[in-house]
């Protein structure tokens, strides 16, 4: 019986299938649960780990790959941008046992900072690259991929999006291939990409192209589905599911193997249908390969290049795409239209926005009220924290990208910037790219003050492991690295550890540090409640006689503190006892329920 | 044909299960399936909706607006957020918990005036009931979720055994009876009041 599996699960039921013995990555929306699904299932037989950063992950693979095994990375696509030093000359080295780079972008930007089509870094790479349509391909593509990977020795890219990987659609599993035991075997003009021979490897990147060009034209995850000729689609990845649902009569060209793009195809399809419509979430990737071969077609912006694309934005009768096709041949449009008869519905209230907010109980919560007593700017960075940027807390300023949050905190500070500057970042964030950023700090005499929020796990894509954690991805009892001795390593003088649910004694450490014309390190340190999975302590609640009405506990932002009309009150249900609100009461009406 | 759900609520209240659970039972009826969820920023306690469709076969993950035949929502407001994905004679179950958004509490916005009158201006088919407080009745208040998920299975035309066994699969054993006395006591709820012919 067929099963019904995410993508995510079904990138690693493929890797499983493919014959993989490693797989390395670091977690991120959406790609998290391809290597806790790999941790959870397969790990008998394919070693996986949590590694700090995805160049780290990434390069891990490539010396796995190097001995002839099969293996493969996987990370969000801003997490490529990290990993794109080695991807660029691992395409000239090749590889020599199937390397897979599972790489999900983010249309839409769900849980992103940006949106990247890593179908752009495929031909900057001059790779191939796979975009699968659902969680079979997800699973196929693993192994065509890592087939493709070994015929021509090249890394590939598979590209995910959030549709893809968080969707779950039914799948049929086969068995391992198993791989042969092999090792590395030293060839220096192969593995060496100095000068002289690098550039040999530069001559085979291009011929290697041409020779991907041929496989893709006739890879049977590429093919044409005559119907109506009128119209014509080429589509590729969860958008052909949208193509489908939205137009059901035209022919379509479904590209499961994008890059080298398979030329002669293409020129087929176009040939047989009298109009050309390109479809494709992201950029205007195929797009412009069409174009440059004198092919007439349309595209963006009929096609939306910005955010995700859906049945609905397809068949909007406003979109121009659906009157293109759906004008002279109506069986074309949306199969399931809303009834003619269907009475309008009234108009909706307005609807209260729910963002995410910091859980309550977040030690997080803490170390932002506290550092709201002081005049700074706060540079900010990837994780749960960013949330601190919402009011009431309102207390980060900037966002870029992992590791920021503690060098741009140093290029403000080294240009004189008027306020002090206060940088942020988490545990994981540290470990992954934020220890270089301290060095630097330390190394060129900076005075800037690093607050690294230290929850012991990588919380906001939900729970993993990392070096702060003691534990690893394979469940593994490991070292505890503690996050102020790397700071002593660094050569800072001043380092201190509060706990963010003290918040009195905080602000007092965070002015010492503030005032101080030296830089500092200041570790806010408390577990994760949502990962401990137990209330910090018994509920709470106010007593209305007591309460003076100041409102200063809703300054906190606790979603299990409510007002209601002039009354403040404690969600029993909600309240995780963490007593950061009581610490704060100036009345102290904040206590435990009797 | 293709029958498209919609099951809204907020993080933590165990939408995805009970949408894990619709999915396997349209599985096990034999159907073709696809699901669609957000996890990540979500999950911080805010809005969460997931998607299933099933059918002979389905293509998009994604539910086309105007198309999906049954609601169900564990939170008053959610149950509104996702109007405009339903067809005009979808069946609504809607639990009467009410979540108070941060943008509330803070005094930004207001939580409207929503009961089962003012509901059913936007639900011409609608079934509101308290989960929590009828699976808090049975012995637990988590099983609320599969609760609502028997209410709207009066609506789903999947086969018993199916539900059952896809209950089975998704709950750890410990909670098994638990959560089928929840769904039969859904299903009661609905058919008791005669809401269903």
């Amino acid at each position: 019986m067929k099963k019904l599996l995410s993508g995510n699960e079904a990138f690693a039921r493929g890797a499983w299938e493919a014959g993989a013995v490693l797989a390395a990555g670091y977690p991120g929306t959406p790609s998290t649960e391809i290597l806790e699904h790999v941790a959870a299932h397969y790990r008998n037989d394919i070693y996986c780990e949590w590694s700090p950063n995805e160049k780290v992950a990434f390069e891990v693979a490539a010396g796995a790959s190097l001995t002839g095994a099969r293996c493969i990375t996987t990370m969000k696509h801003v997490g490529l941008n990290v990993a794109a030093d080695p991807l660029m000359t691992l395409s000239y080295v090749g590889g020599v046992g199937g390397f897979v780079a599972i790489v999900a972008d983010d249309p839409g930007m769900h849980s992103s900072q940006n949106e990247q089509d890593t179908r752009l870094y495929a031909r900057f790479a001059k790779i191939p690259i796979l975009d699968p349509g659902d969680s079979q391909e997800a699973k196929d593509f693993v192994r065509i991929g890592m087939e493709i990977s070994e015929r021509f020795q090249t890394p590939v890219l598979l590209r995910s999006t959030t549709r893809i990987s968080h969707s779950r659609t039914l799948v049929e599993e086969k068995e391992r291939f198993v791989p042969g035991k092999r090792d590395f075997v030293k060839d220096p003009p192969r593995f060496v990409p100095i000068p002289m021979w690098a550039r040999q490897m530069r001559v085979r990147v291009e011929e290697r192209l041409e020779k991907l060009q041929d496989a893709s034209s006739v890879s049977p995850i590429n093919a044409i589905t005559w119907r109506d000729k009128d119209f014509g689609i080429v589509t590729s990845g969860v958008a052909y599911q949208y193509v489908r649902e939205a137009f059901p009569g035209v022919s379509v060209l479904k590209l499961g193997w994008v890059y080298p793009f398979p030329e002669r195809l293409i020129r087929e399809f176009a040939a047989g249908v009298k109009n050309l419509i390109i479809v494709e979430e992201g950029e205007d990737f195929i797009e412009t390969y069409v174009k440059s071969l004198g092919i007439a077609c349309h595209g963006k912006p009929l096609v939306p290049t910005v955010g995700e694309l859906s049945p609905d934005i397809l068949a909007d009768p406003g979109s121009g795409l659906a009157e293109k096709i759906g004008g002279p041949i109506g069986k074309n449009r949306v199969t399931e239209k809303p009834s003619e008869s269907s009475p309008e519905r009234p108009l909706l209230p307005q609807l209260p926005a729910r963002p995410p907010v910091l859980c309550p109980g977040c030690p997080h919560r803490g170390t932002f009220y506290a550092l709201g007593k002081f005049d700074v700017v706060v540079t900010g960075d990837i994780g749960c924290y960013s949330l601190g940027v919402s009011p009431p807390l309102s207390r980060l300023d900037t966002i870029l990208c992992m590791g920021a949050g503690i060098s741009m905190a140093h290029g403000m500070d080294r240009v004189g910037n008027s306020r002090k500057v206060v940088g942020m970042v988490g545990d994981s964030t540290f470990f992954h790219s934020g220890i270089t950023g301290l060095l630097d700090i330390a190394y060129n005499k900076g005075g800037s003050t690093i607050i690294v929020v230290d929850n012991r796990i990588t919380a906001m894509t939900g729970h993993q492991d990392n070096p702060g954690s003691g534990q690893t991805l394979m469940e593994e009892p490991t070292i505890v690295v503690s996050i102020e001795d790397i700071g002593r390593a660094c050569g800072l003088k001043n380092i201190a550890t509060i706990h963010p649910r003290r918040i009195k004694e905080a602000v007092e450490t965070l002015r010492t540090a503030i005032d101080s014309p030296e830089p500092w390190l200041i570790v806010s340190k408390a577990p994760c409640p949502l990962h401990e999975r137990k209330p910090l302590g018994p509920p709470l609640c106010i007593d209305p006689q007591t309460c003076r009405k100041c409102n200063l506990c809703l300054k906190l932002g606790c979603p299990a503190i409510e007002k209601r009309g002039d009354a403040v009150t404690i969600n029993e249900y909600l309240c995780a006892g963490c007593e950061m609100c009581s610490g704060i009461c100036p009345a102290k009406a904040i206590g435990e329920r009797r | 044909m293709t029958t498209s759900v919609v099951f809204v609520g907020v993080g933590g209240q165990g939408i995805l299960l009970a949408s894990e659970i619709i999915a396997q039972a349209a599985v096990v009826a034999g159907f073709d399936v696809k699901t669609n969820e957000v996890h990540g920023m979500a999950q911080r306690g805010g809005s969460v909706v997931a998607q299933v469709r099933y059918g002979k076969k389905v293509y998009s993950p994604l539910i086309p607006r105007r198309t999906a035949s049954v609601l169900g929502a564990l939170e008053v407001v959610e149950s509104l957020r996702w109007t405009d994905y339903l067809a005009a004679d979808a069946f609504a179950v809607v639990s009467s918990q009410r979540i108070v958004p941060v943008t509330v509490s803070g005094g930004a916005a207001t939580y409207p005036e929503l009961n089962e009158t003012v509901l059913s201006r936007y639900f011409s088919n609608l079934v509101y009931l308290d989960a929590v407080e009828k699976a808090t009745e049975l012995g637990n208040a988590k099983a609320s979720n599969v609760l609502l998920l028997g209410a709207m299975s009066t609506r789903l035309h999947l086969p018993r055994e199916a539900w059952e066994e896809a209950i089975r699969s998704s709950v750890k054993p410990k909670f098994v009876e638990i959560n089928l006395r929840a769904f039969e006591a859904g299903r009661a709820a609905v058919l008791e009041n005669g809401t269903v012919g």
